[in-house]
């Protein structure tokens, strides 16, 4: 269970919490000193029971809030501040926008024309599986295409660190194990640094290099996993006796944080 | 034995499919294009035969409700003072519509942008709304004249409100989490209005536009049946005077036809300006 970093990180969280106003001027904890790092090209995993408060953690990644103490510090190149893209739990498609402009609006945002942002999204398309598809509006698409269109306009603004909130929570079993393994593929091609939220715990074993277990809220990290086995990683890999053992393991950690709360 | 219970069954399974079809049939007739277009043109054929037998049967001096065909004589033996009196109502009309939806563009837009505005002005505009239009139109006749400016004005007055509403109200239905993820992709206040909160506001601005545009007709007319120098609605008080009852019917007609014809516009900007809602309603209809 020691972290063997044989990179320098590219993002180090150090003992961050944080609390939200309650009733009578009382302060309700949500996250309670959790550290992590990430490597470049790494993928990690968060993974909780529902309501561990880990939308807040992720914003806090995300920049979109800040941790009353403790520390988010990005060691990559200042430049690229803001150094996440996210990728929210919703699709969030804009129903006006086409397929590739949707994916390009990242880029259009960020002051790119149009023409050159339909052209850099346009490159991406066949390894999001999403060719023929460019000028299709969103309601044409199926769940799991919308979903990969979500993650392009992620993916093609190139931010050194990918956040993903559960990304595919919304999408039956067999769209979600094969945007899964489709995912594991283009990070490992890529090399992302990825941040996973999620508690898929297959999902998470099969996807990460480590997984960070939260405990019931106020949030710690209950327990860090390595994974060492190389990823990408496929289907076979959940029939080996490391997985299902980790499995049980991570399952155990989980209900049992969940019963703690009782 | 078997023969009866395979007969049975068989005529069980002609009925069930017979009403399938009876079914499908009714679904499809009463979704049909020439459906939708012919069930109101029935209605309103009857109507017109309901008003014929009634003058015939009531035997109704022309003076108080003339046939429906000496109303279509008297409009054609008119035409030109009808077409001249058309004129004028249709510019006000349109005119009045454009200049309301600027304004409440404007207005809304402010509105959006400061909270405090929206809190301070929305109650002015909703009391101006609350001043009857029959007691605005004869006031303006004497503060500002007979001409075609005051009665313009009336309609911007009147149908400024429910479009700054219907305006806001798009404005402030865009998801604040699409709001929190264009702010996460460098979007400043102003791109998120533009690229986020714009589009989102139009079907709200087709429906208040509707509204107006219904509403903008009738208001011109009202307007010059106070007082001026040529429109429908003066036409029609003078051919009221007179006794032209018919000619009084005809201009009725040409206003409802122009009230038709804003309200189809309404929808052929809606159909140019959201083209990912003409292709989501042609694929539903399939």
């Amino acid at each position: 269970m020691t972290t063997q970093m044989t990179k320098a990180p590219i993002l180090s969280v150090e003992n961050i919490s944080k609390s939200y106003p309650g009733r009578r001027g009382t302060r309700i904890p949500v996250i309670n000193d959790v550290s992590l790092e990430l490597a470049p090209g790494e993928f990690i995993s968060v993974i909780g029971p529902s309501g561990s408060g880990k939308s807040t953690l992720f914003q806090m990644l995300a920049g979109i809030l800040r941790p009353d103490s403790g520390s988010v510090a990005f060691h990559g190149d200042d430049r690229k501040e803001p150094f996440s893209a996210y990728m929210p739990q919703k699709d969030l498609l804009m129903p006006w926008l086409t397929a590739e402009d949707n994916a390009a609006l990242g880029l259009t945002l960020g002051g790119m024309s149009k023409r050159d942002a339909r052209a850099k999204v346009g490159e991406l398309l066949s390894t999001f599986r999403l060719d023929g598809y460019a000028k299709a509006y969103p309601f044409e698409l199926s769940g799991g295409m919308r979903q990969r269109v979500a993650l392009l306009r992620t993916m093609v603004i190139e931010r050194p660190v990918l956040l993903l909130d559960e990304p595919f929570g919304a999408l039956d079993y067999l769209t979600r194990t094969e945007l899964q393994l489709w995912l594991s593929n283009i990070c490992a091609e890529l090399g992302l640094a990825t941040i996973l939220i999620t508690h898929d715990v297959p999902e998470a074993l099969l996807l990460s290099d480590r997984v960070y277990v939260l405990s019931d809220k106020p949030a710690d990290v209950r327990m860090v996993l390595e994974l060492p086995e190389p990823r990408p990683r496929t289907l076979d890999y959940m029939e080996t006796e490391t997985f299902t053992h980790n499995e049980k393991l991570l399952l155990e950690v989980l209900t049992e944080s969940g019963r703690g709360a009782h | 034995m078997t023969g009866g219970v395979i007969g049975g069954s068989s005529v069980v399974r002609a009925r069930a499919a017979g009403g399938k079809n009876r079914e499908r049939f009714r679904r499809s007739a009463s979704d049909s294009l020439l459906f939708r277009f012919l069930s109101p043109l029935f209605v309103a054929v009857a109507a017109i035969a309901l008003w014929h037998f009634t003058v015939v049967i009531g035997q109704m001096p022309p003076t108080v409700l003339p046939t429906p065909m000496r109303v279509l004589e008297a409009a054609t033996q008119n035409s030109d003072a009808l077409w001249a009196n058309t004129g004028p109502t249709v510019f006000v009309a349109l005119v009045g519509l454009a200049a309301s939806v600027l304004v409440s563009i404007i207005l809304s837009t402010a509105m959006a942008f400061i909270p405090v505005l929206r809190t301070a002005t929305l109650p002015v505009l909703i009391a101006a709304q609350s001043i009857p239009v029959i007691v605005l139109a004869p006031l303006f006749v004497i503060w500002f004249g007979f001409g075609l400016g005051p009665k313009i004005l009336l309609i911007v007055i009147a149908g400024t409100l429910p479009m700054t509403i219907a305006l806001l109200q798009g404005f402030l239905s865009a998801d604040p989490d699409a709001m929190v993820l264009m702010r996460s992709l460098g979007a400043n206040r102003i791109k998120v209005f533009l690229r986020l909160q714009v589009p989102s506001s139009l079907p709200f601005l087709f429906t208040g536009l509707r509204v107006v545009a219904s509403f903008a007709v009738l208001a011109a007319v009202f307007a010059e049946t106070v007082g001026a120098q040529s429109g429908l609605g003066i036409y029609m008080m003078t051919q009221k005077n007179m006794l032209r009852t018919d000619l009084v019917l005809a201009a009725a007609v040409v206003t409802v036809l122009l009230g038709l014809a804003l309200f189809a516009m309404t929808y052929v900007l809606e159909t140019i300006a959201m083209p990912w809602e003409r292709r989501r309603k042609a694929m539903r209809s399939e």
